[in-house]
């Protein structure tokens, strides 16, 4: 009989309390009137099908029961329903919409075989923890490691597509052989490519992503064996990738050998190569951390010179994501969880409220036998459906926000398209809405239905209960504490925010266009033929109406950190990793005035600058600084980019590697002294060009201009350097903005909590106000009363949000550009703000108790 | 609360309720003289589970077509902890209702030569 008792808990428990006995005294009625064991086991399954078969739909009908109550309750209380469902859909929205983009980033597996398996390797320097790898050193490692099945490397590389429409520059990605094969992907139509295809001077192949087979060759099968011409060198297709392989990110639309030369091997201090490597089976990344140090050791002893400094570094692919990428998204998940904390706060505290009003109700109900325990499923029913539809919409306010929310991150990941509220992500809502109706009802619908509570038919409307009000004061402290801290968080990023738009990049960024005309080799490997290229254009440029200069450069300031080169000085030969290095560009005369850089000494770059005479060079402030303290900088020597220059100009610094890094000094040299090697990465190839009106307006005619120059020659990235400075913060504005959103949001909830509180109170103490006033209170010394009341509500959430608020701020330091996690002006601006809040909230209720009739209320009682 | 619904807004019943209403037509019993007694006069073809049993009569009870009764049998036959259960006037109009429509659809069939002479 104990095991169908136990059995029984199968049913609702308001069911089994009433009839549970009886169910039991069937079972032994009908086990006394059988014979013999196979009769009784006989009974006994029937009883337990008999229970399985039951208690799902009893507990189905108690459901059909609660909704048609729970219909009825809602419908009867629109402002109350409608307030909650609100609230709630923003709380879930957020967090459907900070999770899908957590999901997309940090937690989802890369769309590769195996991923835990791959992983990225770095040298690492004194000064630089991730640096590429040179091609020795790569080929090194690949034969002296014993911890990966493949190594492979690749460089983003860019070219000019010509002979299909328009000239058009393309993002693609020089890789080894060995890439592609170990990432675990095959191509979707012809072949991967072969050690032959990667060795030097092999003919040249090519591998199309799917989108670009899709656009420019409208997915025609017969691309296979074509021949593009990519920066004038015919180049055979020979496959076509899956539509869901990006990699290293969304932007390469093409694949092509490295084709590494024996020159490339010579120098170990030459970094360009990404690599990544599947370690073999059961190999840790720590395991191969350890193997690479001993080798890294190996190559010390071997190349002293080079080596001396470089150890390595291996994560997990997965991991390849900025540290501030990752700590963004993290602070966006805490966001979205205290605006949700915030809104259970509120909607547990708006049902206490309602839980009160309805005390009479209930206490009704309990009289006509209805079980306390009935009552709270009565009421956590409520809660849930409440939570589901609040759900649903949150789900939709998700589905419009992750788009928004998308462009936080960063386009370096090999992901496919843009994160989507999905089925992983519904799930995660689901339970998340399922937890919050939990969170918000159970208490209140416990406290409701207590023994006490249900005292409520003698009470009447009466009763608050110093507890109860105790409980909600609480939710409302959380809720200030959290938006305190939502609010601060806020203010730091808005500060930092500030402080990088204030910093000043050493250029005039106003009224220059900029676009970029990389020129392609051999065609352009003579210098004359590039000289009169550029010469062509410079002049035709300057001759525009409102232009006031134009010059190339090889790198705009901001887009490229590279092109880092060791400075010697004297003939010592300084160490790189002690921070011995300058960026170097090559530059045509006329560079400096055209980006408003100031000439601080000397002169510009001139064209009587050859290779036929002096290699000079125009360094910065800062180098100059740091070489010669006390000298005049002015025809001194230093040997940099393998010949000795000489100083005939300084300029100001500018923020080369963008307005939050620091950069290199910088050494800029005669764009006619460029090294013959060096074609393609440093000749000059960025156009810019000061005007007086609307830089814009000038597009077209450049386009021309260009287009005249050589008919063949693609022109890309046309843009205003003002918007190359703004994209430096669009991601930090962008960052400001969402959390500002959350706080702005919870800041209001967290008024509106204050409010509901105290006009709450307001209404149950009426009775007790009039007394007060019918003995000589004054309406003023009423509404100071509630005020107080608010005040210390406010300042009961403020203390413990500022101490949280100051310790996020130190978690998320590396987003604050320099401010202080305790930065004075924020916490004051916030606590003022908060003050403002408080007062808002308690007016109204405040005003409503001053103005209380003693006669009205007491005539009531 | 609930207003009272008319007979006809519950038919059709099912079964297992229509059986409960003759069973406790003539005389309260409790649940497991119900059983019983269903299943006496089927001739033992209809056999209620407890389970469907007391989930009809909690049902029953809520639509106003049965009561608990506080009048206990003699004190011999009782069984304290037993609950009986009475049928309500409003539970034989019910019980009539369905009656009827089910002697109609007997007519009906009958008429399209369904039921052989002599039933």
């Amino acid at each position: 009989m104990r095991a169908y008792q136990l059995l029984l808990h199968l049913y609702p428990s308001s069911f089994r309390d009433e009839y549970g006995e009886e169910l039991e005294q069937v079972l032994a009625a009908r086990l006394a009137r059988t014979r013999g064991l196979p009769a009784r086991v006989a009974v006994w399954a029937g009883a337990l099908l008999d229970v399985l078969c039951n208690a799902p739909p009893a507990h189905l009908d108690i459901l059909r029961q609660d909704l048609r109550y729970t219909v009825r309750a809602l419908g009867g209380a629109p402002g109350f329903t409608l307030t909650a469902i609100l609230v709630i859909a923003l709380g879930v929205g957020a967090n459907t919409a900070a999770f899908s983009l957590a999901d997309y980033v940090l937690l989802r597996p890369l769309p590769f075989p195996e991923p835990d398996r791959l992983v990225k390797l770095w040298e690492r320097l004194p000064g630089y923890s991730e640096m590429e790898l040179s091609p020795a050193n790569y080929r090194d490692w690949q034969r002296m490691s014993g911890s990966f099945t493949a190594m492979g490397a690749f460089v983003s590389q860019s070219v000019n597509l010509v002979g299909q429409g328009d000239p058009q520059r393309i993002e693609g990605t020089g890789v080894s052989a060995s890439l592609i094969p170990l990432l675990g992907v095959q191509p979707a139509m012809g072949r991967m490519f072969t050690e032959a295809d990667d060795r030097d001077g092999a003919p040249a192949t090519m591998l199309l992503s799917w989108s670009m087979w899709q656009t420019r060759f409208g997915a025609d099968p017969g691309v296979l064996g074509r021949h593009l011409l990519l920066d004038g060198t015919p180049c055979t297709v020979i496959g076509v990738m899956p539509a869901d392989f990006h990699f290293p990110n969304k932007l390469a639309t093409f694949w092509a050998p490295l084709q590494l030369n024996e020159q490339a091997y010579q120098d170990r201090s030459n970094n360009f190569l990404d690599v990544v490597a599947r370690l073999k089976p059961g190999v840790t990344p720590a395991q191969a951390s350890a193997d690479l140090a001993v080798v890294s050791a190996r190559l010390k002893a071997q190349y002293p010179a080079d080596n001396k400094n470089v150890d390595a570094t291996v994560y997990l692919l997965r991991n390849d994501l900025p540290n501030q990428s990752r700590l963004l998204l993290l602070a966006l998940c805490g966001a979205a969880l205290c605006v949700l904390l915030i809104a259970c706060a509120n909607v547990a505290s708006l049902l206490l409220a309602r839980a009160l009003g309805r005390r009479r109700e209930l206490a009704v109900r309990a009289a006509l036998g209805a079980g306390q325990s009935r009552l709270v499923r009565q009421l956590i029913t409520e809660s849930l459906v409440l939570a589901m539809i609040g759900g649903v919409l949150g789900v939709l306010v998700a589905i419009s926000a992750v788009p928004v929310l998308a462009k936080l991150i960063p386009a370096a990941l090999p992901l496919a398209q843009e994160p989507t509220v999905d089925f992983r992500v519904l799930v995660f809502a689901g339970l998340l809405t399922g937890i919050t109706g939990l969170a918000f009802g159970v208490v209140p619908a416990l406290r409701a239905c207590s023994g006490s509570g249900l005292g409520g038919l003698r009470e009447g409307q009466r009763a608050g209960g110093g507890q109860r009000e105790r409980l909600r004061s609480g939710l409302v402290i959380a809720e200030v504490t959290a938006s305190v801290v939502l609010l601060i968080s806020a203010g730091l990023l808005m500060r930092a925010l500030w402080r990088v738009q204030a910093t000043d990049p050493g250029f005039r960024a106003q009224g220059v266009l900029t676009l970029r005309t990389a020129l392609p080799s051999p065609k352009y490997d003579n210098v004359a033929r590039r000289v009169a290229f550029y010469d062509r254009v410079l002049s035709d440029s300057c001759a525009l109406p409102g232009v006031s200069g134009a010059a190339y450069v090889s790198f705009l300031p901001m887009t490229m950190g590279g092109g880092i080169w060791p400075v010697n000085v004297n003939g010592k030969t300084l160490d790189r990793t002690e921070g011995h290095t300058a960026s170097m560009r090559f530059v045509t005369p006329g560079f400096f005035a055209s980006l408003g850089i100031p000439i601080h000494q000397g002169r510009d770059v001139s064209e009587a600058d050859t290779r036929d005479t002096l290699f000079t060079a125009v360094v910065s402030e800062s180098l100059a600084r740091r070489y010669w303290p006390r000298d005049n900088p002015l025809g001194q020597h230093f040997e940099f980019a393998l010949h000795e220059r000489t100083v005939v100009g300084v300029v100001g610094d500018i923020k080369v590697r963008g307005l939050e890094t620091t950069s290199e000094p910088q050494v800029y040299l005669p764009y006619k002294q460029v090294n013959d090697g060096w074609f393609g990465f440093y000749t000059p190839k960025d156009l810019v060009v000061r005007a007086s009106g609307d830089p814009m307006q000038l597009a077209a005619a450049l386009r021309r201009i260009v287009h005249e120059a050589d008919a063949e020659q693609p022109v890309s990235d046309v843009q205003t350097m003002s918007d190359v400075v703004e994209q430096e913060t669009a991601s930090r504005l962008l960052q400001a903005r969402v959390l500002e959103a959350f706080a702005a949001l919870a800041f209001l909830l967290a008024a509106v909590g204050i409010h509901g509180l105290l006009a709450f109170t307001v209404s149950q103490r009426a009775a007790e106000i009039g007394v007060r006033m019918a003995l000589g209170a004054t309406s003023g010394g009423i509404a100071q009363m509630v005020l107080r009341q608010g005040g210390l509500l406010a300042l009961a959430g403020i203390a413990p949000g500022l101490a949280l608020a100051f310790a996020a701020g130190r978690a998320m330091g590396s987003l604050l550009a320099g401010v202080k996690p305790g930065d004075p002006l924020t916490f004051l601006a916030v606590a003022g703000l908060c003050a403002v809040m408080t007062v808002g909230g308690s007016l109204l209720p405040a005003l409503r108790a001053a103005r209380t009739d003693p006669a009205v209320t007491l005539r009531a009682e | 609360m609930n207003k009272l619904p008319t007979p006809e807004s519950l038919l059709p019943l099912p079964p297992a309720t229509f059986h409960i209403l003759i069973a406790v037509a003539e005389e309260d019993r409790h649940g497991y003289a119900i059983l019983q007694d269903v299943e006496a006069r089927t001739g033992g073809e209809l056999r209620l589970s407890a389970g469907t049993l007391y989930r009809s009569i909690q049902r029953m009870l809520e639509q106003g077509v049965l009561v608990e009764t506080r009048e206990r049998p003699a004190p011999e036959l009782d069984d304290e902890r037993r609950r009986y259960y009475r049928i309500t006037p409003f539970g034989t109009e019910v019980a009539k209702a369905e009656a009827r429509r089910l002697a109609q659809l007997v007519r009906m069939a009958r008429a399209r030569g369904f039921v052989p002479a002599g039933h």
